[in-house]
């Protein structure tokens, strides 16, 4: 298969294209200590971790999409969307239903419909009629963005109060002291991290991604498993979605601004291709930490300028994936 | 936002269909930005309101509102209007003071009457009239009221929107307000006029200070991110959350007695309303209305809450 000689045999030698990315966490980490005492908290860690779960759980789905030589720029509008979405039926359907947990339950489903069918109509868009990926993301992208503005009438879409006291333990609360938002952003990376590597549709997405005309003699059924990726992470960002209501039980324009670029900026910081044909799941988890306790450290330090926030962020996504970069010349 | 747009555009185009009834029949356009947050939305609201409740009052006055997401639309906008309207005044909102300084000018130097709202233009002189939000004032009020709320001083953190000259204006006015009163400022972040970003921000600095009096949120919606952290933490030690901008939620929270949210201070979207008012004004009556309209950014408690509260209103 072409996608076994890009697929790195563990060895034992310290590979800096593996280390990179956990170098430079740990790096971040050592720092952030050093700044500030709060940093290790408990309190500290299950923030950071928490409001990395959003991006996180859109992350692992874009590996896929990525691995699969494809891209995703609606990730952000469309979160926007399906949460105005599920505050819309939830608020629509209390009088009939009443607030409480069933009510949960039909936002919950509303959700992960909405991202199914938005992620089947941008694979449907670049599998059956053969447009860029690129193209086609961008377009569903402004097209989310719009409706969910709409949706808001330019204002913001609010949960009901008393539901909102219901929602609210989605994203506080949790089992032992760890927020369901981190077990379910856990869980989600666990379960990409063992696809991508023991499962047939992680290597066939590799496949894809290395070369689709090879994949496709392999009997591949390339359509379909790009069809896939996109639906796969459709179904994520609905879960993200999930998570990201409860916390403050509001949609708006202003939801999930640039969240693809996070979400695609910490899958390249994790080590997987942007031109497909490799993708390392617990890469893009070690992404996505980097990126938000990059937030987090500027937030508890005082040396630097609000300003320049944007620059350290970018030196640093920079250094971490030079840290990794392929020694022989890319063919 | 493109829907917007396109809304916009239709609106355009339907009204160019229209023939010219009467020689005397004067054309206003109104520019503004899209609604892309939540003040933006209420002051298209606004402005829709005053368009279909002055077309009403005024038979031989004509609108064409057209609302742009970025500055080069605007553009597109005057252009279109000059062009296939013929406007007699135009109300513009400039997206950004530069790119859109020399087509306003070439609106005014047509003869047009020019109204600019809010953000000023990078040349003083070209607008007949300018109706002002004050930002400096809007940050004095703020902080006299902190000072007012905390005569013996204490520690607050201040949250700041995005980098513009806005911000810039607001938080100098603020600071200079609070300056020798024994308030001190322990933190401050840019919030970007965002909830999800404030919260974010308020997080971390509840992890940073363990004693925080006050907060100064300086936007209703940074505010609600705010609150949101607060809570979470279960924190007591933060007396109140000063927003600003009236939002409805918060005023009636205000005019509810909310403990924790005391006061808001005005930065009224509806000013769009006042311009295209004294537009109106001047293009049908001889009462004079050019200059400049500084519209005062004015203390909400819940004293006049109920005043300030508009049920209608998306923002």
């Amino acid at each position: 298969m072409a996608a076994a000689d890009t697929n790195p045999k563990p060895t034992m030698r310290l590979d800096l294209k593996v280390l990179g990315p956990i170098l430079a966490l740990v790096v971040l980490v050592v720092i952030g200590a050093m700044m500030n005492g709060n940093f290790l908290s408990a309190g500290n860690i299950t923030n950071v971790l928490s409001r990395s779960a959003f991006i996180g759980i859109i992350a692992v789905g874009m590996t896929f999409v990525i691995t699969a030589g494809g891209l995703d720029l609606s990730v952000g509008s469309m979160a926007a969307f399906i949460a105005g979405l599920m505050i819309l039926v939830m608020n629509g359907l209390l009088p009939v239903m009443g607030v409480g947990w069933p009510l949960v339950f039909v936002g919950m489903l509303t959700a992960i419909v909405a991202g199914t069918a938005a992620g089947f109509i941008n694979g449907f868009l670049i599998t059956n009629m053969r447009i860029e990926a690129f193209i086609v993301t961008l377009g569903t992208m402004g097209i989310y963005r719009s409706l969910v503005t709409w949706l808001a009438d330019g204002g913001t879409l609010s949960l009901d109060f008393g539901m909102r006291a219901i929602i609210r333990p989605i994203y506080f609360d949790g089992i032992l002291g760890i927020s369901w938002p981190i077990i379910v952003f856990a869980l989600v990376a666990i379960l990409g991290e063992v696809v991508m590597r023991r499962g047939a549709f992680g290597r066939h997405a590799a496949a894809v991604g290395s070369n689709d005309q090879v994949a496709r003699y392999s009997s591949v059924n390339v359509n379909r498993v790009r069809m896939m990726t996109y639906v796969g992470l459709g179904v994520l960002v609905g879960i993200a979605t999930i998570m990201y209501v409860p916390r403050l039980g509001s949609a708006s324009s202003s939801t999930g601004v640039l969240w693809e670029l996070e979400a695609i900026a910490a899958v390249i910081i994790g080590g997987t291709m942007l031109k497909g044909g490799f993708g390392r799941v617990w890469g893009t988890v070690i992404g996505v930490l980097i990126l938000s306790l990059i937030g987090n450290i500027l937030n508890l330090t005082d040396g630097v300028s609000p300003y320049l926030n944007g620059a350290v962020q970018g030196v640093i996504i920079i250094l971490a994936v030079i840290l990794q970069r392929d020694k022989k010349a890319e063919g | 936002m493109k829907l917007t747009n396109s809304i916009g555009a239709f609106a355009l185009a339907a009204t160019l269909a229209m023939p010219a009834f009467a020689q005397d029949t004067k054309v206003i356009g109104v520019s503004i930005p899209a609604a892309t947050h939540g003040w933006a939305g209420g002051m298209n609201f606004h402005a829709q309101q005053a368009v279909d409740r002055l077309e009403a009052v005024y038979p031989q006055l004509d609108f064409v509102l057209a609302t742009a997401s970025d500055p080069a639309k605007q553009v597109n906008d005057i252009e279109d209007m000059m062009a296939t309207r013929n406007i007699d005044a135009l109300v513009v909102l400039p997206f950004e003071s530069e790119p859109l300084t020399s087509p306003v000018k070439a609106v005014a130097d047509s003869g047009a009457w020019v109204t600019v709202v809010d953000r000023g233009l990078a040349i003083e002189g070209i607008e007949d009239l300018y109706v002002a939000g004050d930002n400096s004032g809007f940050g004095k009020v703020s902080g006299e009221y902190m000072v007012s709320a905390m005569p013996d001083g204490g520690k607050i953190v201040a949250f700041r929107g995005i980098p513009t000259s806005i911000d810039n204006e607001r938080v100098a006015g603020f600071e200079a307000a609070i300056e020798g009163s024994g308030i001190e400022i322990i933190g401050m972040e840019h919030g970007n006029w965002n909830r999800d970003d404030s919260f974010v921000v308020m997080e971390d600095f509840l992890s940073k200070h363990e004693q925080i009096d006050a907060v100064w949120a300086s936007d209703d919606d940074m505010a609600i991110g705010v609150l949101a952290a607060i809570e979470a933490a279960g924190r007591d030690d933060i007396k109140f959350v000063l927003g600003g901008a009236g939002m409805k939620e918060m005023i009636a929270r205000t005019r509810d007695g909310d403990a924790m949210i005391p006061a808001n201070v005005t930065y009224p979207p509806a000013m769009i309303a006042t311009a295209i008012e004294m537009t109106a004004v001047g293009l049908t009556s001889t009462a004079p209305v050019s200059g400049t309209f500084v519209i005062g950014s004015v203390l909400i408690t819940q004293d006049n809450a109920a005043e300030f509260y508009y049920p209608d209103s998306p923002f």
